[in-house]
Parts: C-alpha cells; sequence; structure tokens
C-alpha cells in the first residue's frame, strides 16, 4: 500500500507557515545554507541524479533543463518560475504559495545559485490576489534576513528576485508566452528553437520551472537524491501534490509518491460522494485524456499514464459521477480552450472555435451522427498542429470522451436534448431540504 | 454554453478620460519604481496597466497613453496588450467584481446555478454592473481552488464552497456596504481599484491576514498525521532493492 508523504505540505497546519519564522521553526532555509557550501554544477548533477522531472505538466527532467544552459553565452541568465496555475483542475501551486511561499523561494535562492543566474522572476497568474500578496511579503522579509539581495549569508552569491503578475490570460502557462508576458508582449507562443535555455528572457539564457519544481529543490538538498529517489517509481521519481475534486466525499491535496492509484487515493478521500458511482476523471488537468473506473489502478506516474493512453499532467485529479453529462463537461472545457486560445495559430483559433458550435448543438440535442465524426476530423486538423500545446490539450477531452462515451453524444440528439438532471451533480444536489443550497460551510 | 466571454464594456460606452497635470505626476513616480524592477522598461507594462486600472477602474485611453509615455513606445503597442488580457476592463465597472467560475468541474458542482441565479437575482447579464456601481458579474474561468468548487471570486479573492444562497448572501452585503470576508484571503475585501494596486506591484500590508491552509488544502495532510504517515527519514532510507514501484512506507 502506498502511503502519504506530506512534504511540502507538512507544515501547513501551522498558523504561521506563510511566515519566515514559522518556516524557518520547521527547518526552513537550511538547504540554502548547505547549497551555497556546494559546487553549482554538483546541486545540478544532485537533482539530475534526484530524477526530478516538471511538476507543471510536461514532466520534463529539471536537472537536464537546468544543464542546457550554454556555457559560452555572455548575457546574463534568468530563473523564471511558472506560477501561472490555470489549467482546469489543477490546484496545488496556489494553496503552496499561499500556505508556504518561503519553500518556493528557498528552491528559487538555490535554483538561481545551481544555474549562476542572479535574477529570478514568479510569474504569478493575477487572479489570485492574497497569494501575491503573500510572496511580496515573503520576498521583502526574506531580503531582510539577508536570504536575498546581495551577498546571501555572506556568500558572495546576489540575487534578486521580482514577483510580477499576470492580466488573465491561461496561454501565459505555456513557457514561451509567459516569456513574451513577461517581456510586456501579448503573451503568444514561440516558435521553438530556440529553447529558452539557448534565447528565452531578452534573448538570454533562461530556466523557465514550475512552482512545485523548484519548492521540490530544498528538500533534495537537504535530504539526498537517494531520499527523494526512494518515493516514487524508477522513472517518475519523488512526490508531488495528487488534487482531488469534484464528486469525492473529501476532496484536497493529497502529496504521494508518484505512482499512487486513484484507488487509492479514493480510499484516503473517502470515495465517491455516498450513493454514487465513478463516470470519468482526468488524470492531469482537462489537456490530459479523461480515464474511466477501468483506470483506477493505473500507477499515476509519466510512464503507466502514458500506456494507459492519457497524460500525469499535474495530478490535477477532476472526479465525476454519474450524474454528470460527459457532452456538457466536454463542451465546457472546449469553450475555454476557445476562449484562450491566442489567436497565432489558424488549427487551434478556428478549430476549438468550431467545435464549441458542434458541441453546443449537440449538447442541445441538434447534432447528428456526423458531428461526432466532425469533431474527431476537427480534432485530426488540430493535434500537433500548433505552435505549443493549447491545441493539442483541447483534443484530449473530446477525443477521448467520444472513445468512451460515444453512445452518450448519440443519446443527446435520439433523445433530442440532454438525457441529466443537472442539478442533481450539485455540491448541495443530495444535501437534505435544500432546492438551491441553503447552507455555505 | 458558449456564452459572450469578452469583458462585458461594450466600446460605444468607454468614456474619455484625461489624466491630470497632478495624476501624471503621481502616477509617474509610481511608474519609475515599477519600471526599475526589471532589467528592460517594456517588463513594466502589464504591471503599469494595473496601475492605471487602480487609478480609473479600468484602463482608459488616458490611462494607455500614460503607458506608452512611460514606456517610450506607441499606443498601438499598449493597446495590442491590454485587449489581450482579461483582467483588465475596457470601461468603468463595479467596486466589486464577482466571478463566478463555470468552467467545467465549478459548473458541473453549481457554478452555473450560482450564476444564473445571481444573473436572475441582480438582473444583470455576464460583465454588467448594478445600478449603485457596487458589483460587476461575470463568469470566470479555472481560478485554481478546484478542491474548494464551486468558487466565486470578488476582486480576485477566493469564496470557496459557494451555493446561490450564500453567493446572493454576499452580493446582497456588499451592496449594503457590509464588511465582507473571502474564505481564504484577506480578512476584509478590498476594493477594485485597491485590488488592482496590489496587482501593480504596491503592497497594502494585509498579507499576514486570514488562515494559512484551510478545509481542503489540509485533507491529505490531516490524514496522514491521523495514520502516522510521513516521508522516508533520509538517515534512514529502505536499501536500494526494497525501492521501486511501492514507494515511500
Amino acid at each position: 500500500m502506498t502511503t502519504l508523504t506530506p512534504i511540502l505540505s507538512k507544515n501547513w497546519d501551522r498558523p504561521d507557515s506563510f511566515t519566515i519564522d514559522g518556516y524557518q521553526a520547521t527547518g526552513g532555509y537550511d538547504a540554502l545554507r548547505k547549497a551555497l557550501t556546494m559546487e553549482p554544477d554538483g546541486i545540478v548533477d544532485m537533482v539530475k541524479e534526484a530524477g526530478l522531472r516538471g511538476r507543471g505538466g510536461a514532466g520534463f527532467p529539471t536537472g537536464m533543463k537546468w544543464g542546457f544552459l550554454p556555457k559560452d553565452n555572455p548575457n546574463p541568465r534568468y530563473l523564471v518560475v511558472n506560477a501561472d496555475e490555470s489549467e482546469p483542475g489543477t490546484c496545488k501551486d496556489i494553496p503552496l504559495m499561499l500556505a508556504n511561499p518561503h519553500v518556493l523561494l528557498e528552491g528559487v535562492s538555490i535554483a538561481s545559485y545551481a544555474i549562476k543566474s542572479n535574477q529570478a522572476f514568479i510569474y504569478v497568474r493575477g487572479e489570485v490576489l492574497h497569494v501575491i500578496r503573500r510572496l511580496r511579503q515573503a520576498v521583502a522579509d526574506a531580503y531582510e534576513a539577508g536570504l536575498l539581495g546581495k551577498d546571501i549569508l555572506g556568500s558572495g552569491f546576489d540575487l534578486d528576485v521580482v514577483v510580477h503578475a499576470g492580466a488573465g490570460a491561461y496561454i501565459c502557462g505555456e513557457e514561451t508566452a509567459l516569456l513574451d508576458s513577461l517581456e510586456g508582449y501579448r503573451g503568444q507562443p514561440r516558435l521553438k528553437p530556440p529553447f529558452p535555455a539557448v534565447a528565452g528572457l531578452y534573448a538570454s539564457p533562461t530556466v523557465v520551472n514550475n512552482v512545485e519544481s523548484i519548492a521540490s529543490v530544498p528538500g533534495i538538498v537537504a535530504n539526498g537524491a537517494e531520499w527523494f529517489t526512494a518515493m516514487g517509481t524508477e522513472k517518475s521519481a519523488g512526490f508531488g501534490f495528487f488534487s482531488l475534486s469534484g464528486h469525492v466525499t473529501n476532496p484536497g491535496q493529497y502529496e504521494a509518491p508518484l505512482g499512487i492509484t486513484l484507488r487509492e487515493l479514493l480510499d484516503m478521500a473517502g470515495g465517491i460522494r455516498a450513493g454514487h458511482e465513478l463516470k470519468f476523471w482526468t488524470p492531469g488537468g482537462s489537456s490530459t485524456p479523461i480515464f474511466t473506473a477501468e483506470h483506477l489502478d493505473t500507477p499515476l506516474d509519466f510512464e503507466s499514464v502514458g500506456a494507459a493512453g492519457s497524460m500525469l499532467g499535474t495530478r490535477a485529479l477532476q472526479i465525476f459521477d454519474e450524474t454528470t453529462c460527459v457532452v456538457r463537461a466536454v463542451g465546457r472545457w472546449i469553450a475555454f480552450y476557445a476562449h484562450e486560445s491566442c489567436g497565432k495559430c489558424t488549427p487551434c483559433r478556428e478549430g476549438n472555435y468550431w467545435m464549441v458550435q458542434v458541441l453546443d448543438r449537440l449538447e442541445r440535442g441538434e447534432g447528428t451522427e456526423a458531428d461526432i465524426d466532425k469533431l474527431l476530423d476537427i480534432c485530426d486538423n488540430l493535434l500537433g498542429r500548433s505552435f505549443c500545446a493549447l491545441g493539442d490539450g483541447a483534443t484530449s477531452p473530446v477525443m477521448s470522451s467520444i472513445k468512451y462515451f460515444r453512445q452518450e453524444y448519440v443519446d443527446h440528439f435520439e433523445k433530442g436534448g440532454c438525457p441529466f438532471d443537472h442539478s442533481r451533480s450539485t455540491l448541495w444536489a443530495d444535501r437534505p431540504n435544500t432546492t438551491e443550497g441553503g447552507g455555505n460551510k | 454554453m458558449s456564452e459572450n466571454h469578452d469583458n462585458g464594456t461594450a466600446e460605444t460606452e468607454r468614456t474619455t478620460s484625461v489624466f491630470t497635470d497632478e495624476v501624471v505626476a503621481r502616477l509617474a513616480q509610481d511608474a519609475k519604481e515599477i519600471i526599475g524592477r526589471y532589467p528592460k522598461p517594456r517588463s513594466a507594462l502589464l504591471p503599469l496597466l494595473h496601475l492605471v486600472q487602480a487609478e480609473e477602474g479600468y484602463v482608459s485611453a488616458a490611462g494607455m497613453e500614460f503607458c506608452a509615455d512611460q514606456l517610450d513606445i506607441t499606443l498601438a503597442e499598449v493597446k495590442a496588450v491590454a485587449t489581450f488580457y482579461t483582467m483588465y476592463r475596457r470601461g468603468p465597472g463595479g467596486d466589486y467584481q464577482v466571478g463566478v467560475c463555470t468552467n467545467t468541474l465549478c459548473a458541473v458542482m453549481g457554478g452555473d446555478e450560482i450564476f444564473a441565479s445571481l444573473k436572475e437575482h441582480l438582473d444583470l447579464a455576464n460583465g454588467e454592473t448594478t445600478q449603485d456601481g457596487k458589483v460587476t458579474l461575470e463568469h470566470v474561468e479555472c481560478n485554481a481552488a478546484c478542491d474548494f468548487a464551486p468558487v466565486v471570486m470578488v476582486n480576485w479573492e477566493f469564496f470557496d464552497n459557494q451555493t446561490p444562497a450564500s453567493a446572493k448572501q454576499m452580493v446582497d452585503d456588499l451592496r449594503l456596504g457590509k464588511d465582507v470576508a473571502p474564505t481564504r484571503g484577506a480578512s476584509s475585501l478590498c476594493t477594485w481599484k485597491q485590488a488592482s494596486r496590489v496587482l501593480a506591484g504596491f503592497d497594502d500590508g494585509r498579507a499576514g491576514e486570514g488562515v494559512q491552509a484551510t478545509g481542503p488544502s489540509l485533507a491529505g495532510l490531516k490524514l496522514a498525521r491521523e495514520r502516522g504517515w510521513r516521508a522516508p527519514d533520509p538517515a534512514n532510507l529502505p536499501s536500494s532493492d526494497e525501492q521501486g514501484e511501492e514507494g515511500a512506507k
């Protein structure tokens, strides 16, 4: 049996977990002290040995990303933290930064030292006001304590950190769009190569890492690569947040080794809400093909989820029970992709626009069998045909839902409307004596 | 389903405002500080747009001109950016921006019912503002709080696990001028303009308010504490042949 491994969340039940004192009282910044006594390249090697893979969805090895920075480029190097958490279902970085911004800052210091950068940016989505307050306060307190700024802890290492608030654009979670946005432009993806390691922020060598990836670094430095690889699987080492949401008894953040299964997680979370059964779920956000009850025992690591036809993504486990209409769910996701498509690539811009029209029609019961094929045809013209993964992501829920629930699409037009009572899927549907949810807490 | 997602206020409703010399002088000080944070001035454009939004409640032509002047770029360049990002209002709005998440998970969990009931209760369409200038209602995309679904954001603070009844009560309280507190955030809401100023990078000293974590954020930790589960002890790791698929014991 796999058990939970609270690491990043281990101090979250301290009311002062977000303060510098609260963090230091639980060993915070000890890893930075250790790191500053090491050779920078030694830290890069350590993170490589640990096998830490990007926690923002793509799973690229973090240490390898750091190692890609060219040694002979005279431009300044930058570390940019991707805190633009916006993938539907994904809700781990925001509570992490709210409860413990300092573990991220400690990771930023260590990572910057390792890649020999003196300037880091935290690009945080703008729609989380209190998280931005906490981050900025943490940065100010870290400067005050000599943990950021000039000559950190007397090591001679300088680092400036800027917290940069975005302004509402899912696409800026894509690393090159994020860089364009940080440079003050519309957030639109760049053609790669060149990759950010070679020509990133201001065309300088840049590492872009997710919040959870960077926050995982202090633990690796403090406890060693072997500690990290003692968790998880051979190719998907370590731990991560598994974020359960939707029709589950106790939704929330469950920090566990990679390779845990949904069945194990559901056991921990009290199961599907009482009286209902699992219908479909996303392993890693809306951009990862949906799974069904047949995947309950699929180990949630990069390889196993991939082999089963989806992607581990951000471990955003959105759980839907039998009251949920899959056509409605997918239609809403595609409306999101259509809204968030930056418009740069025609297949994504037009494909999502048209999928919204077709899915609308199908949901209203006015579609036809040909509409289902039309959706698959659009997906065929979308997948792999845009600069970034936004367009690819949009095809995931469409293709996977038709694969597992084609009959449900058919039912809509055969019955001339949606066969589901949407009120049954709400948070308050099974509460006694409420038609519209009298309670709040 | 495919309701218009655009920011509500139409082009024709936009007011033409002018920044007085006093405003320009004051904001230029702030702008200088913002620009000074970045290796290249243009990086300051997003925060500068938050700054002019903090001044007027929206990004006006005068606000965009101010940004262009500060960065020595064209008005067209500023406009291209200001219209790309959904957090910049293109016309005047309420003191409180009430955004109901209607992305799939929140919609299924009741976000659609909450949004419909608020539209009816306030007699507003998406993007419209109450006559008293207090509340602008819109639906928003996923705000990274899915484990607290359904979620409503007000001036980008979290109102978790909402219901139609709780959301209606909340907007009524806002309109009556009562103190309203988010479920995870500061101990009371600030106004839209004040929030925009924080986004521009000027602290309001409220980071210490509110809980560190609550409810679902602590679900896993609480269970681990109950069952005595913890991460491996680095001083006592399992030998390498025990490692692998099973993970930490």
